[in-house]
């Protein structure tokens, strides 16, 4: 495969962007849980490769949703 | 997850090597026999009084422990020659193959086998153990391919392994023997390397030189009526085995020849094989004298009837009923008709009162035999049988505390169960009705949410024997709360069938019925306050009727139906309203009055219409299907039409000149265009057959309130069709065409499943041949889809099994750790909405006007 493609330009790739420490401690105090409550997400995804995550980190994603439109999901950056 | 303190992080499981099985071992079998004369177990036997307690009072001679405190104790037996363990065959054949035969070590060199140890111990400190197996399955692969020992420079002969336990070098037959002494000289590291931990299980370790004798507690021996003692078939094997190895210890001292050993030594290796594992291919299972195959040790935990899915995932129960079940819509949507019979053998503990008691004794006067009876008294811990004799005892001694186990009643709570439990609706909670017969009953309209239909399928019928059970049952699981589904919010009981057709007809604007008939239709429906029944004048509309079991305050628009303080003033009843699954009316009325209210209403919803039909009385002729001259004529020159324009198709794609569809090769675009025009045909017909029939037309009421469709009358009446393989027209046959009668590549309707005549007018043989595999392939279809797609919703439901909407809106799984951040986005509980949808505008519209 073409090594420049760019699958974050894709139309069915989601936006995903890295929280701040302060949107990360609003987050698991809205839902009342520990980081390693949130789904994961591979530190070697393609789509968050250019948002240099590090493990711990907390990507938030933007899906598509057919009830509401959008509706943000989060995940922890894992290793692997 | 602050309440778990404990948490298996891993299991790890390991060979017994010889060793630990005689150190875990309190005595070692002697002999095959059991027992002695007087029946007692011989010592040094496979029932040694030293290997558990199997009979109640006994004591255990090695833990003094009794029935059910002595958890058993092994034993073990010395093979007279050694015997390859069965599950292990595989790793057997891998070590053979990977080490040398001369020298037992691993088949790489010095180098290599450096690397991949260095390979890894780097991942052991890197923390990447998961990687590891990976390494070992490239060492085994390239170990196997040498044929020369890098070590002692010995030439290999490769090793075949012959089902089931054997293995050979050329023509020689590796021994056991050989495989033990090989097996003992591989070195730790070259284990370790080949992919096995040996501080948990040494490759010798899988050949068995001693056995060890499972303790009589997991195989006890049960005692029949006759009085005669029946051994397990573990036991049976074992004594087999015992056995075997006695002979064979006696020939080899005797210094029998080598082949009368190697004879026994082989039955040996059976009746080892087939005690870990009997149904293993290539060796015929061993049975009992009857024929029927032994149970041991795999098949005692394998599959449905094993260990896990049968005794630990799966669950019995007491107070069960099951019978098959037939239709009764005369009872109530909520109620389950039981038959006397199992009315008599369920029962219902009634706690004796100072209120209650001489109700009880009634019940005892009559016994277990005369219906409403009953069983059992419970006093305290005694339970009394109520016979004949000690009828008068129980009942002189009936006092407030006890319990009386009385028969079924008419009201009693009852969950009522088809399987496959697919959603909660398969399991609901119905009053009991006790009715003569064997069959449980139901109201038609139940058989949606339990998908269940009356061609022999049978149910299961609970009986909740506590207050706090009945109660949820009463609360969470009546059949009123669930009529609407949590699927997709929409009501899954529903009027089907004749309750369709019947208010569909009634609700005509043109019915109209004596007061004479309306009175008889209302009464039996249940309408019995005397203020509707006089209010009715000498003639009355159909929409009266209706009107008369409606509620006075209820109000509903839907399309042409238009109900306004409860009279119904334009419309007809029709599927779109009462019928499952979409049933507006139904639901308007479930969201404004009460669950009670609701199931009342919709009773006399269904009955009006089948006691309706009943007096109109309702069939379907052969004239039905008649359709006038005029539009027969009409309809052939649409198909006339169709034919010379495909015929006009296939000439320009024959020459050539067919305009491709983008990304379609020429002969898809000609069958495309082909379809599509085939398609339109029947359709066109389809609505200028519905249009020339009359509203009285039995076949056009049935499409529209009660079963079929108008697909099904245009069939009948005028046209086919074209029949569809695979989405496709007809293809497969012979070469390039599809029967012998048709020339080559012929691309005309009639050689590709057109059938372009009536089922009425009939099919010729090309066409009802076409027809014909159409329909097998239907057939097959469904037969073959409903258990594949059974057990990929097995597979989905237990996968999904604990996930749970918690209080805050999230979905979480077991570990409450987050898998959807709000339920379904929007937080909707889809059983509250309609389709999926709350409709504010519509709730703020009906508010406001209160």
């Amino acid at each position: 495969m073409d090594a420049s493609f760019d699958v974050t330009k894709h139309t069915l790739v989601p936006k995903h962007s890295k929280l701040t420490v302060e949107q990360v401690t609003k987050l698991i105090g809205e839902y009342n849980i520990s980081i390693e409550q949130l789904p994961r997400i591979l530190k070697s995804d393609p789509a968050i490769k250019t948002l240099d995550p590090e493990v711990g980190d907390v990507i938030e994603i933007e899906r598509k949703s057919p009830t509401i439109g959008k509706a943000k999901y989060y995940r922890m950056v894992m290793n692997g | 997850m602050e309440n778990i303190y404990k948490k298996i992080d891993k299991i790890s499981f390991s060979l017994l090597s010889p060793q630990q099985i005689k150190k875990m071992a309190h005595v070692k079998v002697v002999t095959p026999e059991l027992y002695d004369k007087e029946g007692y177990p011989v010592e040094g036997g496979l029932m040694d009084t030293r290997l558990g307690v199997i009979d109640p009072g006994l004591r255990c001679r090695t833990c003094n422990g009794k029935l059910k405190e002595c958890p058993g104790h092994f034993g073990y037996i010395e093979l007279g020659r050694p015997v390859l363990h069965i599950s292990y065959i595989k790793a057997i054949y891998t070590f053979l193959q990977t080490t040398c035969k001369e020298c037992s070590r691993l088949l790489l060199d010095e180098e290599s086998t450096q690397k991949y140890a260095a390979k890894i111990d780097k991942l052991k400190t890197s923390g990447k153990e998961e990687l590891i197996p990976k390494v070992c399955k490239l060492v085994r692969a390239t170990a196997k391919t040498v044929k020369k020992c890098p070590h002692c420079k010995a030439k290999l002969t490769p090793v075949k392994f012959e089902k089931p336990s054997t293995f050979m070098e050329e023509t020689k037959r590796v021994t056991p023997i050989e495989i033990l002494e090989r097996f003992e000289k591989i070195s730790d590291a070259d284990v370790m390397l080949i992919g096995v931990d040996p501080r948990f299980a040494r490759p010798e370790w899988m050949v068995m030189g001693v056995f060890p004798i499972p303790p009589v507690t997991m195989r006890p021996s049960i005692t029949l009526e006759s009085g005669e003692r029946a051994e397990d078939d573990l036991t049976h094997k074992l004594s087999d085995i015992v056995r075997i190895n006695q002979r064979l210890f006696e020939n080899i001292n005797a210094g029998a020849p080598e082949i009368i050993v190697e004879d026994l030594w082989d039955l040996l290796q059976y009746h080892i094989t087939t005690f870990f594992n009997n149904d293993i291919a290539q060796v015929p299972p061993a049975r009992h004298r009857s024929g029927q195959p032994l149970k041991t040790i795999t098949e005692r935990i394998k599959s449905k009837e094993g260990r896990f899915r049968h005794n630990l995932a799966g669950k019995r129960v007491n107070y069960a009923a099951r019978t098959v079940i037939s239709p009764d819509p005369k009872i109530e949507l909520n109620e389950v008709g039981v038959p006397v019979l199992i009315a008599m053998e369920l029962t219902v503990p009634e706690r004796v009162t100072e209120w209650n008691i001489d109700w009880l004794k009634k019940f005892i006067k009559n016994g277990p035999k005369i219906y409403p009876g009953a069983n059992y008294v419970l006093d305290g811990t005694k339970k009394k049988k109520i016979t004949l004799e000690t009828q008068e005892v129980i009942l002189e001694e009936l006092a407030p505390g006890q319990i009386v186990e009385r028969h079924l009643l008419d009201g009693d709570i009852s969950i009522f169960n088809r399987q496959p439990s697919l959603h909660r609706m398969s399991i609901m909670c119905h009053k009991v009705r006790v009715l003569p017969g064997k069959s449980f009953r139901l109201n038609p309209s139940v058989c949606n949410p339990y998908n269940a239909d009356f061609d022999g399928d049978e149910m299961n019928l609970h009986i909740p024997q506590t207050e706090e059970a009945r109660a949820e049952a009463e609360i969470l699981m009546e059949v009123e709360t669930q009529i609407m589904s949590p699927k997709h919010g929409l009501n899954v009981i529903g009027c089907i069938d004749d309750a369709v057709t019947g208010n569909y007809i009634l609700t005509k604007d043109e019915t109209e019925l004596t007061k004479e008939d309306a009175v008889r239709l209302l009464i039996s429906v249940g309408v019995e306050d005397s203020e509707t029944l006089n209010s009715l004048k000498k003639k009355i509309s159909g929409k009266q009727i209706f009107s008369a079991i409606l509620p006075k305050d209820f109000n509903f628009v839907h399309d042409k139906v238009i109900i306004e303080n409860g009279q119904l003033k334009t419309g007809q009843i029709d599927p779109k309203t009462i019928g499952e699954g979409n049933g507006t009316l139904l639901r308007d009325i479930h969201r404004n009055y009460s669950e009670a209210e609701c199931v009342d209403l919709f009773g006399k919803i269904f009955k009006l219409g089948i006691a309706y039909l009943q007096i109109r009385g309702f069939t379907i002729t052969t004239s039905d299907a008649d359709i006038p001259e005029e539009v027969r004529e009409k309809a052939r020159a649409v198909i006339q039409d169709a034919m010379t324009s495909v015929t006009d198709i296939i000439a320009q794609y024959k020459q050539n000149r067919l305009k491709t569809f983008s990304g379609k090769t020429m002969d898809e675009t000609l069958e495309l265009m082909v379809m599509q025009k085939l398609n339109e045909t029947r359709i066109s017909i389809g609505k200028m057959v519905s249009k020339s029939v009359s509203e009285e037309n039995n076949a056009i009421i049935m499409s529209r309130a009660g079963k079929g469709n108008i697909i099904n009358l245009a069939q009948t009446s005028m046209i086919v069709g074209q029949q569809a393989l695979r989405g496709k027209r007809i293809e497969r046959g012979y070469k390039n065409r599809t029967l012998s009668l048709f020339k080559e590549h012929d691309k005309s309707p009639e050689a590709k499943g057109f059938v372009r005549h009536s089922y009425k007018n009939g099919l010729n043989p090309v066409e009802f041949f076409f027809h014909a595999m159409t329909g097998r392939d239907s057939l097959m279809d469904t037969a073959l889809r409903t258990p594949k797609s059974g057990y990929l919703y097995r597979r989905l439901a237990n996968a999904l099994q604990d996930l749970k909407v918690e209080y805050d809106g999230t979905v979480r799984d077991a570990n409450k750790t987050i898998v959807q951040f709000a339920y379904g986005d929007d937080h909707i509980d889809v059983s509250k909405s309609e389709n999926g949808t709350i409709d504010i505008k519509k709730i703020i519209e009906e508010v406001s006007k209160k």
